[in-house]
């Protein structure tokens, strides 16, 4: 309330003193609504948007339109000569916001760190179960159960993590929405009080901006946090204004309503294009759509069956129609934007009398397979069955027969899991911390047949170098590696790489200093608006 | 009058139960796992998906889950929603007054345009008059409202800049939440211009709720008013020489009001229909958009809780058109 209040007075102000006073608020059109504030409860982007970025920061944060990695709330850490402790030293004389109830007697420190990880796991820590249905969702899908053994506190500055194995990607994970740091004494006060929930609903950080205020599905209000450590910034408050259809986002935006949108109709583009006051900026995605053959089934365990369908698919023509234009040709697993990229690859030339020869030449004739279209649309999808009812005359030019299956979401995720299953699935991925482990492992692992690994392909050399990747600390030597796995991808084709999306950012020309995130987030820290 | 209502009120119970089982059994009918949603393009183990079956009590039996429900119903507990973590009816009572602002303005607007559209119809039957406003009735009848409400922001606000794009009120005016109506509440907040900016905030998704209710209503004013003009009391006034206006305003149409108060009455479930619509396009933070978002993520708690408080509101809203029939004609009373 006393930020309502602050806030209250400020507009007052600026109502008396007229423009002379007038406070710079950058409004952001976004696509939904948050779930909650405290990030490590959820998964969706949006609700990251709307918590983690402005409000918390983490040990490490993602450097601006990268996905590497840089210092945050850590100053500095070393990792022990056996890659199994990571010793972190904090940074000093960092604040933490306050509210009506709360105003913090220190600053943040060892105890914040510990606080912040141990509720995700210790089940006799208060805020464990919190809210009801708390299942910590993104610190279980990380494996950081399994990874982390211990968190310990060595002084008031000093974070000693102990993993179970050497696993390099366990930084990136720090800079993930889940690692949020929250402040231990004000859970403490809440929990005193008996309104934990609190926790997650005014929600406590050491980020950019300070939460004022959520009206339900209408918009959240932050002002610019005077005692940042990381210097104020330009813009005094920052409203989100929750615009769930895209096509009224961009009238708003258009109308001036809003200074930022997310994620405009890719149809619209070329119209925000033209308009003289906007800026549309531009990045792949994160992501990448793939068409996954099951590779210990007839007679897609031949890696030449799957190059041969590989080139019949015009991977052009789907960008064209599917992606409407918004989306690239993906020739790799991983996207562009990722590091240890691998730009040598060669992508199979779409030709489909060679593909036909090729079929024929493996062995293969009167083929008759089952594709999986998704029924719902994904950044990395957008029309799974459209793109299902390409490949199948695509597929039906070199005289393979092709009958397309759906099933519910839920049913489809579990059911294309299955070791069994027939044909080639259409599904895709959206990275999580940025690092090449996060495809590579998690898609394509042999820990991941039955599950995430739709292609079920286990392959032992790739699986060696992404492993052996994991256990190095040097990110050269990493990417060394992982752009050997993408060879041995390429060659052994367990999917047909079909796209990488791209994400469209529309501004008004008046913002500057806003960098998009390869990510895929949304901050609005650094960002200004000319007057 | 009193026996009357509590009848028609004993009747509300057995239906409470019943809505009870079928907004229960409703959401789980249909395909598709909350916790197979959780976990997304990822998947899960079978161990974790045993541990949040658990946790969220899915694994118990689906009758004794229904019982569970049922007690918490009876204890004013409708649950705790998946996805936000918190209490549904904590939920409804945030989002609500936004639907009720929004379908009361519809209502009144449809209601007071509609009936002496209707009427007007009525008395110059065969008329061009009644022929526009029956051609205009059956055009708004048939609009698909997703379509109407973007093409009238394009038109107002995109190209004429007339009235705001979407919201409830301007993002420069801030004030916490008193009663929940905009309108109200930017009143009690003295903030110069606030009520101004509410009100136009409003106008399109009130013409865009109100198109379907306002043409229903025209058209059923129209019927109810020839037949009740065709009848020999009508006549009878006539002839006695009383005004036109008279005989109309008072013999026929108070007769005629009593289907259309039951259209209205029925126009309040289309409202709440038509705002799940209306709500997504104007970004109207109501109950519509609420339980569509919910039923996508299979938020098992919030589905059952709003169509059960939904089902509440339109059988109340029922016992009230009863209740005015029986003020309007006695005969029905008995």
């Amino acid at each position: 309330m006393r930020n309502l209040k602050t806030l209250m007075a400020t507009t007052m102000l600026v109502a008396c003193f007229g423009a002379a006073a007038q406070a710079k608020t950058l409004v952001y059109c976004s696509e939904g609504s948050p779930e909650g504030f405290d990030p490590a409860l959820y998964t969706a982007g949006t609700t990251f948007d709307a918590s983690a970025h402005p409000i918390y920061n983490r040990l490490l944060e993602f450097k601006k339109g990268t996905t590497e990695t840089e210092p945050g709330l850590a100053e500095s850490w070393e990792v022990s000569e056996d890659g199994l402790e990571y010793t972190f030293t904090l940074r000093e004389g960092v604040k933490f916001h306050s509210n009506d109830a709360f105003t913090p007697s220190r600053d943040f420190n060892a105890d914040d760190v510990v606080f912040s990880f141990e509720r995700q796991f210790d089940e006799e820590n208060a805020y464990n179960a919190y809210v009801s249905g708390a299942s910590w969702e993104y610190y279980n899908s990380m494996s950081m159960p399994d990874l982390v053994e211990s968190i310990e506190k060595v002084d008031d500055m000093t974070v000693k993590f102990t993993l179970s194995e050497p696993n390099a990607p366990f930084l990136a994970n720090l800079a993930m929405p889940f690692a949020s740091i929250m402040s231990k004494e004000y859970a403490d006060q809440l929990q005193e009080a008996g309104t934990p929930e609190q926790l997650n609903q005014a929600p406590i950080g050491t980020g950019p901006f300070e939460f004022v205020a959520y009206q339900t599905d209408a918009t959240i209000r932050y002002q610019s946090f005077d005692d940042y450590w990381n210097g104020v910034e330009a813009i005094d408050d920052l409203v989100f204004a929750i615009t769930t259809d895209a096509s009224v986002r961009q009238q708003r935006l258009v109308a001036g309503e809003c200074h930022v949108m997310a994620y405009p109709n890719p149809a619209d583009v070329a119209s925000l294009q033209e308009n003289p006051d906007l800026t549309v900026m531009e990045q792949e995605g994160l992501n990448v759509g793939y068409f996954a053959y099951n590779t210990q089934q007839e007679p897609f365990d031949d890696p030449a069956v799957r190059r041969a369908l590989n080139m019949a698919i015009n991977k052009q023509a789907i960008i064209d129609a599917v992606y409407q234009g918004a989306g690239t040709v993906a020739k790799a697993p991983i996207p562009p934007t990722m590091w240890s990229y691998n730009d040598n690859l060669v992508d199979d030339e779409y030709d489909s009398e060679a593909a036909q020869a090729a079929l024929e030449e493996a062995g293969v004739t009167d083929l008759s397979m089952k594709i999986w279209a998704m029924p719902v649309s994904r950044p990395y999808n957008p029309n799974a069955r459209r793109m299902a009812e390409l490949i199948q005359a695509d597929f039906d030019r070199i005289g393979v027969d092709v009958e397309i299956v759906s099933y519910e979401w839920g049913e489809y995720l579990e059911r294309s899991s299955a070791e069994d299953r027939d044909g080639a699935v259409l599904l895709g991925w959206t990275g999580d911390n940025g690092d090449p482990d996060n495809f590579l492992a998690v898609l394509l692992g042999c820990d991941a047949v039955g599950g995430a690994n739709r292609a079920q392909w286990c392959n032992e050399e790739f699986d060696k170098l992404v492993q052996d990747a994991k256990s190095l600390e040097s990110q050269e030597e990493r990417a060394e590696l992982y752009m050997q796995a993408q060879e041995i991808f390429k060659e052994e084709a367990p999917w047909a790489t079909i796209a990488h999306s791209i994400v469209y950012v529309p501004m008004q020309s008046s913002v500057s200093g806003f960098v998009q995130s390869p990510l895929g987030d949304m901050t609005f820290d650094g960002v200004d608006i000319a007057e | 009058m009193f026996r009357f209502a509590l009848s028609r009120l004993a009747l509300i119970v057995p239906t409470f139960i019943g809505v009870s089982i079928v907004a229960f059994a409703f959401i789980r009918l249909l395909p598709g796992d909350p916790i197979m949603l959780l976990a997304g393009e990822r998947g899960m183990s079978a161990e974790r998906y045993a541990e949040l079956q658990a946790e969220m009590g899915f694994d118990r039996p689906i009758v004794a889950q229904y019982f569970d429900y049922l007690l918490g119903l009876f204890q004013g507990d409708l649950g705790t929603s998946i996805v936000t973590k918190r209490p549904v009816l904590e939920e409804f009572f945030t989002l609500f007054p936004a639907t009720i602002e929004l379908a009361f303005c519809a209502i009144v607007l449809a209601t007071t345009i509609g009936i002496p559209l209707g009427v007007l119809a009525a008395v110059k039957r065969g008329s061009w008059i009644d022929q526009t406003v029956m051609g205009t009735a059956l055009v708004g009848y048939s609009m698909p409202i997703f379509w109407w409400g973007l093409l009238l922001i394009i038109l107002f606000s995109g190209t004429l800049g007339w009235t705001p794009v979407s919201g409830r009120i301007s993002l420069m005016y801030f004030f916490p939440p008193v009663t929940g109506f905009m309108l109200i509440d930017s009143l009690l907040s003295g903030q110069e211009g606030a009520f101004t900016s509410a009100l136009s905030h409003l106008i399109l998704p009130t013409v865009v709720l109100a198109t379907i209710p306002l043409a229903v209503i025209a058209r059923q004013t129209r019927s109810a008013m020839l037949e009740v003009l065709g009848e020999d009391y009508v006549r009878t006034a006539r002839s006695k020489g009383l005004s036109p206006r008279r005989v109309i305003g008072l013999h026929a149409l108070r007769n005629a009001m009593i289907p259309v108060i039951t259209t209205v009455g029925l126009q309040v479930g289309v409202l709440l229909a038509g705002a799940i619509l209306t709500e997504t396009i104007f970004s109207w933070p109501g109950i519509g958009k609420w339980m569509v978002d919910s039923v996508f993520r299979r938020d098992y708690a919030v589905v059952q809780g709003g169509l059960l408080l939904i089902a509440i509101i339109i059988m109340f809203v029922n016992l009230i058109v009863d209740m005015l029939y029986g003020l309007i004609n006695p005969r029905i009373r008995h």
